[in-house]
């Protein structure tokens, strides 16, 4: 039997619709399956895992917090040093260099985005470590101790180096969308602060800065999702204790890295339910800094 | 006067300020490659493309093992992907404008950002407990969600690049939609196609943490997918963390064959990717 081409259609059409459909419906299955098995940690500590401050999986102890704030300081840190570097590095492929040169630093700075993160926790490791233990922070404690942030001594490894990796790491992430937008910029309205008799660097702020505000904005929170989630980089370099402390120097852990190093020694059901229990929370975290960076983006494409 | 010299001043300080943050992203970046060129050219020989590991405290042997592994399990988690994420490209290319595709659209982006240990733990729930062992095929499934957003969003760009006149004639002609899909725009793409999940295996086959409790690793030669079989990342993970120092030369070397692995992959798709758009005028 031949079939009309109409009906030859529709069962491409459905066909192309159904799996499409089993795509949305893996996310959503990713998400209650997290959910199922983090449930018994949730139902036995529900808000009170999120605040606690002890992680002591003998004593059948758990709390997150620790995690969550070693996650959301290395972050945070990273953010502060990737951010001005990327959007400045943005403006220097863009509006600085000839199109040719211009071509490779792009490419160059993308290559740092090809590199595995295993790659940046060896390095990190073998190169940085030691020198940040021999260089950077005698120089920090020396000349900068009265910030309060650089006390004790530095073993290498631990809060201040992780996020320095991790600063390296996002920086591809948010240039290049810095980039993009900045691209999207007409030519006139660059021309137009020229002839205001600008300077370039009047002409970048008026013309090409302040009407990318909200896209380099998303840019950011793109990049902080990177962060967030970026595990093995951070689990060899952060020193993986769960402690809270005032010194960028001391050893931490994130909510990726204890999971890392943890989930497949874990014995006790609720020891694995809490770990599933972090997994979704940095699910979560990461899937609403992902939305937010959309909506930006989509409001900022309304205002246009 | 004062004012001016003052602007000019601050225009100088700004581009001065950009060169510095230039050389604070290439700095790292050829730091990083000197060190894993260096280090791990040095560490490199013939061996360790031949030989598994030797026992602890013995000198030398190799990754073999590992580095057919990653082959193994990139190419087995491609083989979940790549029909899964062309199928929705193509559904996204040609009827982009309904609102499932905007959901998957959506859903595309979301999954890109989820973070690959979460991966790992989903895989580890769903194949190896049932399984009741770490396995190959665990490994598989985890690279698999990794890879398809990205195999998804490259096959929509690639298949949009097809000119409209070109869909025309095909229709002009009286052939069926899903001909004219089939048989006219997916094979005029095929090579652009593969460009695109050739991208998706670079980015896989550096991923260490979604195999750290799929794939597992081991450290011999395995071929079996229901077994935990070793890969390049995690070898190298276990070797760099390890107080022996021949170890952490193997992971040097290890470094230096992904590092190159991954970089001849990733620069030749973006190259032709790139090549493909320019042609296209876009």
């Amino acid at each position: 039997m031949k079939l009309k081409s109409k009906t030859q259609d529709a069962v491409l059409f459905y066909t192309l619709r159904v799996i499409s459909l089993l795509v949305i419906a893996l996310l959503l299955f990713i998400m209650f399956v997290l959910t199922k098995s983090a449930w018994p940690a949730i139902s036995k500590m529900g808000f009170s895992f999120i605040i606690g401050r002890e992680w002591n999986p003998v004593e059948d102890q758990f709390g997150a917090l620790p995690f969550i704030f070693g996650t959301l300081i290395t972050s945070f840190i990273a953010l502060i040093i990737a951010t001005p570097v990327s959007i400045l590095v943005a403006l220097f492929i863009s509006e600085y260099l000839p199109k040719n040169v211009s071509r490779i630093i792009a490419l160059l700075v993308e290559m740092v985005a090809a590199i595995p993160s295993i790659v940046f926790g060896l390095w990190g490791i073998f190169f940085l470590s030691p020198l940040m233990k021999e260089t950077i922070a005698p120089f920090l404690k020396k000349y900068f101790s009265f910030i309060g942030l650089f006390e004790g001594p530095s073993f290498g490894i631990g809060i201040l180096t992780a996020s320095m990796v991790l600063a390296v790491m996002i920086v591809p992430t948010i240039s290049s969308i810095c980039r993009s937008i900045f691209e999207l910029i007409p030519k006139h309205q660059k021309e137009a602060s020229y002839a205001l008799g600008s300077t370039k660097f009047e002409m970048i702020k008026m013309a090409v800065i302040v009407p990318s505000l909200s896209g380099i904005s998303s840019a950011v929170v793109l990049g902080l999702g990177r962060a967030l989630g970026e595990t093995m980089a951070v689990t060899m370099l952060i020193g993986n204790s769960p402690v809270i402390a005032k010194s960028l120097f001391s050893p931490a852990a994130t909510m990726a890295s204890v999971m890392a190093n943890e989930y497949t020694d874990a014995n006790t059901p609720l020891h694995v339910s809490s770990l599933c229990y972090l997994a979704l929370l940095l699910f979560f975290i990461t899937f609403l800094s992902n939305l937010l960076a959309k909506s930006i983006v989509k409001n900022f494409s309304r205002l246009r | 006067m004062n004012n001016r010299l003052f602007r000019k001043i601050k225009n100088h300080l700004f581009f001065g300020l950009i060169l510095l943050s230039a050389a604070l992203v290439l700095i790292p970046l050829f730091l990083v490659l000197k060190f894993v060129f260096v280090q791990g050219w040095s560490s490199l020989s013939l061996s360790f493309f031949t030989e598994i590991p030797k026992p602890v405290g013995e000198v030398g042997g190799g990754m073999k093992h590992a580095i057919l592994g990653t082959i193994y399990i990139v190419l087995l988690g491609a083989l979940i992907a790549v029909p899964l994420g062309v199928t929705c490209g193509i559904y996204l290319s040609e009827f982009g404008k309904s609102k499932l595709s905007k959901t998957l659209k959506l859903t595309v982006d979301l999954m890109s950002g989820i973070p690959s240990i979460v991966i790992g733990i989903f895989a580890y729930l769903m194949v190896v407990v049932p399984l009741k062992s770490f396995s190959a095929l665990a490994g598989g499934v985890a690279l698999s969600i990794i890879m398809l957003p990205i195999i998804i969003k490259t096959s929509e760009e690639i298949l949009k690049l097809v000119p409209t006149h070109i869909r025309e004639a095909g229709l002009a002609l009286g052939l069926p939609r899903w001909k004219v899909i089939l048989f006219i725009i997916l094979k005029g793409s095929v090579s652009n196609l593969l460009t695109g999940i050739i991208l998706a295996i670079s980015r896989a086959a550096g991923e260490t943490a979604p195999l750290l409790f799929t794939a597992f690793g081991n450290m011999y030669l395995s071929y079996e997918i229901n077994k935990p079989m070793a890969t390049l990342p995690v070898q190298i993970y276990t070797y760099a963390i390890s107080p022996f120092k021949d170890w952490q030369r193997q992971a040097w070397a290890g470094a230096f064959v992904l590092m190159v692995l991954i970089l001849t992959l990733n620069l030749f798709a973006r190259y032709v990717l790139t090549k493909i758009k320019d042609k296209k005028g876009i």
